[in-house]
C-alpha cells in the first residue's frame, strides 16, 4: 500500500517539535508568516484565496469556509468570529491536539479569518474539560499580544482585533453553533431555531457571526503561505488538502493521523497507518465519522475519505472520528453506548429528541439486561422512526438541531446487519415491520461473509 | 468563604471586561467561584449576579445546565472515567468496576476521607488512548487496573500536588489570559460600531480604482 507523501499542513510543527506550543518555536518555523501574507492582500482577496483553496469546514458539516464568510450581510456591523473548540463528539480527537500542542497556529488562523471577514472581536471557545488546552491557549495569547500579533494595530497596520479566550463547563450540545452562541452569551446552551437565527445573519448578540472549527482555522496559515493552488493540488473532488482522522478502537496502533483528504481510503488508515486489527482478528464494523454516522463494514474499506463518496455510500465523514470494532465486539452494547450519549446530552428542548432518545436507551437497557421482549425491536425502531421518519440518510430533521435525529443510525446499523446479536439477548427471533431506508443500513452481503479483512492492496 | 474574595473579584472584573456584554462572562465567573470554594455556593452566585448585572436566578439557570458545575462539595479530586464509545469497547466498564472496588464507593459518590469523587463521563477527546480518565480534568491514558491503583496512591500521598491542583482549578494562574491594557483593542462595539477601518480602506481603494478604470 502506498500512502501519498504529503506535507503535514496542521500537524507538521507539533510532530517535529515538543515545544511547538511556544512562540519562540512558532516564530522559528514560519510562524505568523501567513498573517503577514494576509495583511499584504485585501480582505476580499484573502476570502478569495480560501475559496479557491476549497477549504471545507472541519467541524462536521463540511461547509466551504470562504463561502461561509461571504454570507455575512454587507454593511451590517459589528461582525463577530467564534471559534468552536468544544470537541466532544464521541470518537473525535483532533482539535484538542491542535489547541494543546500548536496553539499559535490556531491563533494565527483566527487572525487571518477575522481580517478577511472584518470582525470587531473574536472568541475562542474551548471545551471546559480541557485544562491543559486552557493553559496553552492562555499562555499563547499572552505571548501573541506581547509580540504585537493580537490586539491594537497588529504588526503596525490599521488591523486591530482582540481574541478573548472563553471556556465551557461540560455540555456536548454547546458544540452546535447556535448553542455555542447562547453559551457565549452566558445562557443555558440550548440551540436556536434556524431560521431566523442563522449565525451569519443573527448570531452573537444578534449580530452577523461566523462560527468555524479549530482545525479549519489551523489550515489558514499554511494556505496563506503556500497559496490556494498548493492546497487545492492535494486531495480530490470536493475534499482538498489534508485532514486529521482519529482512529480508535480495536486497531494495533490507534492514533490521530493527518492524511491526504479525498484519496486516502479507510483501508489505508486502518490497515496501513494503524497496523490492522489487534490480534489479526476480523473486522466487524467501523464508525466512519462520529457517533451520528451510520456504521460501515468490510465492503466499505476501499472507499476514499472523500466527503461526497462517503455520503453517497450512506454515511458521513463528520468530524474525522473512526472507531474500529473487531469480531469480538458486542455491537448491541456498543450501540447502547452511543444511544446513552444522545439521551444524556439532549438539551431537552424538543420532544422527539428528549423523549425519543430516553426511550431508545431504556429499551436497549432492558434488552441488554435480559428483560427484553421480541416486540421491543419493533418498538425500538418505531421510536427511531418517530425521531426521524423513514430512518434514512441523511436523516429527516424533526427537531431544532440535528442531535435527536443523530441517535437512530447506530441502532439501525446493528439491527440490519447483526439481527442475531439482538436475538441472542432476546432468546428469540423477532420480526421488524418498521422500514429502514438508509443506504448503509444493509444486511451482510452473502459474498463477503467469508472474506477475511486485512488483505492489503 | 462564599462570596468571591477581593483577588477573585478583581479577576472577575477583568474577565467581564473581555466581553462586549457582561453576561458573557457568566461561565468563566462560575468557574472562578468553583476554583475558590471547590464548588459553586449560593453566596457566590449572588455575588456573580451583582457583578454581571443579572438576577441570581439567571445565574442559577446557567449554572445548572452545565455538568462541570457542582452545587455541593465534592472530593479534592474528581475522577471521571470515560464511558464513550471508544473507551467502552476498550474496557471502560471493567475499569469503572475496578475503580468502585478499589475505592469502596459507587460511581457518583465520594470516599469517606473526602479525597476522591468518582464519576462516569462522556467522550473526553482522547479516544485513541482508551480507556482513559481525567483527574480534575487532567488526563491519564490507556489506564490499566494497576495504573488506577497507582494513581490513587499518588493522589493520596500528595505526589501529584504540583501537577494536579484541587478540584475547581482549570488553568493555573500563570497561564490565564490577561489582555494588556496598552495592547488591547477594547471590547464591544455593540452599538454604533461601523465598518472596521481596514475594511473601509480597502473598499474605498477598490472603489477609487473602479472609478478611474
Ligand atoms: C450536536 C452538534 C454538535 C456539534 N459539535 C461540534 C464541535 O464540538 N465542534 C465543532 O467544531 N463543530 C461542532 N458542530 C458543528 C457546528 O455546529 C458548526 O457547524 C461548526 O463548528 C462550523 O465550523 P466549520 O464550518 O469550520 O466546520 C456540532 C454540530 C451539532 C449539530
Ligand atoms: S434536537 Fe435535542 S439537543 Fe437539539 S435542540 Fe432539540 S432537544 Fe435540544
Ligand atoms: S470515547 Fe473515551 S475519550 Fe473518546
Amino acid at each position: 500500500m502506498t500512502l501519498n507523501e504529503v506535507p503535514l499542513i496542521v500537524t507538521g510543527r507539533l510532530a517535529a517539535h515538543d515545544d511547538a506550543h511556544t512562540i519562540a518555536r512558532y516564530e522559528a518555523t514560519d510562524g505568523y508568516q501567513g498573517l503577514r501574507a494576509a495583511l499584504g492582500h485585501s480582505p476580499a482577496e484573502v476570502t478569495g484565496i480560501v475559496k479557491d483553496a476549497s477549504l471545507l469546514g472541519r467541524g462536521g458539516a463540511g461547509f466551504p469556509a470562504g463561502v461561509k464568510w461571504g454570507f455575512c450581510p454587507p454593511n451590517v456591523w459589528p461582525r463577530y468570529l467564534v471559534i468552536n473548540g468544544d470537541e466532544s463528539e464521541p470518537g473525535t480527537y483532533k482539535d484538542r491536539i491542535l489547541m494543546e500542542r500548536d496553539p499559535h497556529q490556531v491563533i494565527e488562523g483566527i487572525l487571518i479569518a477575522a481580517y478577511a471577514i472584518g470582525c470587531a472581536q473574536a472568541f475562542l471557545y474551548c471545551r471546559g474539560e480541557m485544562a491543559l488546552a486552557h493553559e496553552r491557549l492562555g499562555a499563547a495569547l499572552n505571548e501573541a499580544y506581547a509580540a504585537g500579533y493580537v490586539g491594537k494595530n497588529i504588526l503596525g497596520t490599521d488591523y486591530s482585533i482582540d481574541i478573548a479566550f472563553h471556556w465551557g463547563a461540560g455540555a456536548y450540545i454547546v458544540g452546535e453553533e447556535t448553542a455555542l452562541i447562547e453559551s457565549l452569551e452566558g445562557n443555558r446552551g440550548m440551540p436556536r431555531l434556524k431560521p431566523p437565527f442563522f449565525p451569519a445573519a443573527k448570531g452573537l448578540y444578534l449580530q452577523p457571526t461566523v462560527v468555524n472549527n479549530v482545525e479549519t482555522m489551523a489550515n489558514l496559515p499554511w494556505i496563506l503561505r503556500n497559496g490556494a493552488e498548493a492546497f487545492h493540488a492535494l486531495g480530490a473532488e470536493t475534499s482538498r488538502g489534508t485532514r486529521l482522522f482519529a482512529v480508535s478502537g480495536h486497531v494495533k496502533n490507534p492514533g490521530v493521523h493527518e492524511v491526504e483528504f479525498g484519496v486516502t481510503t479507510f483501508r489505508d488508515l486502518i490497515y496501513g497507518k494503524c497496523g490492522g486489527i489487534r490480534g489479526d482478528r476480523a473486522l466487524k464494523a467501523f464508525i466512519p465519522g462520529g457517533a451520528s454516522s451510520p456504521w460501515f463494514f468490510e465492503e466499505h474499506l476501499d472507499l476514499p475519505l472523500e466527503t461526497k463518496a462517503v455520503g453517497d455510500a450512506g454515511s458521513m465523514l463528520g468530524s474525522g472520528a473512526i472507531v474500529v470494532m473487531d469480531e469480538t465486539t458486542d455491537v448491541v452494547k456498543a450501540s447502547r453506548s452511543l444511544v446513552r450519549f444522545f439521551a444524556e446530552e439532549s438539551c431537552g428542548k424538543c420532544t422527539p429528541c428528549r423523549e425519543g432518545t430516553t426511550w431508545m436507551e431504556r429499551i436497549l437497557n432492558r434488552i441488554i439486561d435480559g428483560e427484553g421482549r421480541p416486540e421491543d425491536m419493533n418498538l425500538l425502531l418505531d421510536v427511531c422512526d418517530n425521531i426521524s421518519p423513514t430512518i434514512t440518510w441523511p436523516p429527516k430533521q424533526t427537531t431544532i438541531c440535528p442531535l435527536g435525529p443523530s441517535a437512530p443510525p447506530s441502532v439501525a446499523s446493528v439491527v440490519r446487519r447483526f439481527p442475531e446479536e439482538f436475538e441472542r439477548y432476546l432468546g428469540a427471533k423477532f420480526e421488524v415491520t418498521v422500514p429502514i431506508n438508509g443506504a448503509a443500513y444493509l444486511p451482510k452481503p452473502a459474498a463477503s461473509a467469508t472474506v477475511p479483512g486485512g488483505t492489503e492492496s | 468563604m462564599a462570596r468571591l474574595n477581593p483577588e477573585n473579584t478583581e479577576l472577575a472584573r477583568e474577565l467581564i471586561g473581555h466581553y462586549p456584554r457582561p453576561k458573557s462572562a457568566l461561565i468563566p465567573l462560575l468557574h472562578l467561584a468553583q476554583e475558590q470554594d471547590g464548588y459553586v455556593t449560593d453566596e457566590a452566585m449572588v455575588h456573580i449576579a451583582e457583578l454581571v448585572g443579572v438576577t441570581p436566578a439567571e445565574v442559577l439557570g446557567t449554572c445548572t445546565f452545565y455538568e462541570m458545575f457542582k452545587r455541593e462539595p465534592v472530593g479534592k479530586y474528581l475522577v471521571n472515567i470515560c464511558q464513550g464509545i471508544a473507551c467502552t469497547i476498550m474496557g471502560a466498564e471493567e475499569l469503572i468496576g475496578h475503580a468502585e472496588d478499589a475505592l469502596g464507593i459507587k460511581v457518583g459518590s465520594t470516599t469517606p476521607d473526602g479525597t476522591i469523587t468518582l464519576e462516569r463521563a462522556e467522550c473526553q477527546a482522547a479516544c485513541t488512548e482508551a480507556p482513559c480518565l481525567q483527574v480534575n480534568y487532567r488526563y491519564r491514558y490507556r489506564v490499566t487496573d494497576e495504573d488506577f491503583d497507582g494513581l490513587v496512591a499518588q493522589l493520596r500521598s500528595g505526589a501529584l500536588d504540583a501537577e494536579i491542583p484541587p478540584h475547581g482549578t482549570l488553568a493555573r494562574r500563570p497561564y490565564r489570559q490577561h489582555m494588556p491594557a496598552d495592547r488591547r483593542n477594547g471590547p464591544g462595539f455593540i452599538d454604533g460600531a461601523g465598518e472596521p477601518v481596514w475594511i473601509k480602506r480597502h473598499r474605498e481603494a477598490a472603489e477609487a480604482q473602479g472609478s478611474t478604470s
